[in-house]
């Protein structure tokens, strides 16, 4: 490197257990949003699935709150560099919302109110690791944090975690979502520090 | 020195180049100026910003734009930086970053954002908290004889104003006028008096605290027949609810230049 | 302007929310063009609005600059600055009108 600011740190990079390479903690919780913040009246709101045979299932409101709800206490790691540890959460694990879904799909890309996508693969939506969640810290999501409901898929970068969720497309093969399109990583493992295209 | 038409030319504005600090200069409690030293600088337009670059030694880089708040002289330009509490930058460059040391900047940037000493009108400058800087880069750059320059100074209270002194002798210039508007607190009716900064107008009345309202904005020689262009600049809210006044009042659209700077601040 | 730059994550100085506008996107839109671009106009896809990019509302800078349309918010461009490369794309807009000399 060839120049350095005699005295600059910056945010800490703290070197704990629990914290993936280059992260550090934070105690707030910041927001990162890459677009006005939409809000959905929940008599409106909807979830869908659609499969690669387009198949199309739905959810209103009150149908994702009749499903059996989970509690995960979860580590969060952004892409910006800051973590939180032993966050709760209450949600519906995609285990059971794709419980009857009928799929010979790999990959999912994931759609927000207001336009947004991720992807990630198919399997890392299931076996308990990953939530549609509605409640963090024992309240309803904030508006800026997801509300209604966001997704949760703590093991991969927070990009991936899609606020406002409204539907998961199930593809055969993989498609780049908003970040990714644009040099973000398709992955996204924190533990790997899959940050960018080529890590 | 020479200087080139577009200022900065352009591969010389695109690198990242030492800046060295030469000096600082509290501004008030929560703003501090920095003088740098900025080898073969090309010169700047007023309104123009810079990128700042900081280096942590194990390659951890954080970058932030600032306005410049003056004209350069020769290699020496100036920035004024808000310290956010908690922030991660802010809180260096105002109480960390030492005289010597240096920083990497990259400008100058920005074409729209501008005042151009031979543009014909008057100017109306409208400031919401640290947003005053890249207007006084405007009204420091203005010449003695130039045209008629007016500053709606939007503080929290006369504690937060920047430049209070130097705003307070240009207001005694001639063709030059400077107003506050205090949101939460004005001064006591008398105290500070002789520096201006008390929220008084011209004819010593004070005006109570509250939001910018379209009074602040209007006045003989100012209204849409007069042209002149307004240069808003603060916190997005400030400014879409200044630049919403200008417009209702019939000023063009095309003479409004606006720059926002994040959701919060006064 | 004042300190709306990258990897911020706490208190009043931005990390990645709302509330920049398009000015902010000169510096990093000078690593790719050699002309300011900020003062070129940009006709939307979605709706034909035009504007001076310095005037669009940008969210960022992280993860990345997203600029939209004052008209009607939609995506006219976004830049993303990874270690080694910037990524740019300008699919919102129709057409950029830069100003050049006669």
């Amino acid at each position: 490197m060839s120049f350095v600011t005699r005295g600059f740190h910056g945010r800490r990079r703290d070197d704990d257990g629990r914290l993936p390479p280059g992260q550090h903690l934070t105690g707030d919780f910041p927001v990162l949003s890459a677009g006005p913040t939409p809000r959905i009246p929940l008599d409106e709101w909807e979830l869908w699935v659609a499969t690669e045979d387009g198949t199309r299932h739905t959810w209103s409101w009150t149908e994702l709150m009749a499903l059996a709800a989970d509690e995960p206490t979860v580590d969060i790691h952004c892409v910006t560099s800051w973590s939180k540890l032993d966050t709760t959460w209450r949600g519906v694990s995609l285990d059971t919302i794709l419980a009857d879904v009928e799929t010979a799909a790999d990959y999912a890309l994931v759609h927000s109110y207001g336009g947004y996508t991720t992807n990630l693969p198919l399997e890392d939506l299931l076996d308990g690791k990953a939530w549609v969640a509605y409640e963090f810290e024992g309240d309803d999501l904030h508006p800026e944090h997801g509300r209604p409901a966001r997704l949760l898929v703590p093991h991969l970068y927070f990009w991936k975690s899609a606020k406002w969720v409204r539907g998961i497309e199930l593809m055969l093969e993989d498609s780049p979502g908003f970040w990714e399109q644009l040099g973000y990583h398709d992955y996204g493992d924190p533990w790997r520090e899959q940050r960018y295209q080529g890590d | 020195m020479a200087r080139a038409a577009i200022p900065g030319g352009l591969s010389a504005r695109r690198a990242w180049r030492p800046a060295r600090l030469l000096e600082r200069r509290v501004e008030s409690a929560s703003a501090t100026t920095l003088v740098l030293d900025v080898t073969d600088w090309p010169g700047h337009l007023p309104g123009q910003h810079v990128d700042v670059r900081l280096t942590a030694d194990d390659g951890y880089t954080a970058t932030r734009s600032y306005s410049l708040a003056a004209p350069a002289e020769g290699d020496r330009v100036e920035v004024t930086v808000q310290r956010v509490p908690d922030g991660e930058v802010s809180p260096f460059l105002c109480d960390v970053f030492q005289v010597g040391d240096a920083v990497e900047l990259r400008g100058p940037v920005g074409g729209w954002f501008v005042w151009r000493p031979d543009q014909p009108g008057p100017v109306l400058l409208v400031a919401g908290g640290s947003g005053v800087v890249p207007l006084m880069a405007m009204l420091r750059a203005r010449p003695a004889v130039g045209p008629p320059f007016r500053l709606v100074y939007s503080a929290r209270q006369p504690d937060d104003v920047i430049y209070r002194e130097e705003l307070a002798a240009l207001a005694g210039t001639d063709g030059v006028d400077v107003r506050h508007v205090f949101t939460r607190r004005g001064a006591p009716v008398g105290a500070d008096g002789a520096d201006g900064a008390d929220g008084a107008d011209g004819a010593g009345h004070v005006r109570p605290p509250g939001r910018l309202r379209s009074a602040d904005l209007e006045g003989a020689g100012w209204g849409p027949a007069d042209a002149p262009t307004c240069y808003v600049c603060g916190p997005t809210g400030f400014v879409e609810a200044a630049a919403t006044i200008l417009a209702s009042a019939g000023h063009d659209a095309a003479r409004i230049r606006t720059e926002r700077f994040g959701p919060t601040g006064s | 302007m004042q300190g709306q730059d990258s990897a911020e994550n706490s208190g009043e100085e931005p990390v990645g929310g709302a509330g920049l506008d398009g000015n902010v996107l000169a510096g990093p839109l000078s690593e790719v063009f050699a002309v300011d671009i900020t003062t070129a106009v940009g006709r939307c896809r979605g709706c034909g609005t035009s504007s001076a990019i310095a005037t669009l509302r940008v969210h960022g800078p992280q993860p990345g600059l997203v600029g939209r349309c004052p008209g009607c918010d939609d995506v006219l461009l976004r830049i993303v600055r990874t270690p080694d490369a910037v990524w740019l794309d300008l699919g919102g807009l129709i057409s950029l009108r830069i100003p050049a000399a006669g």
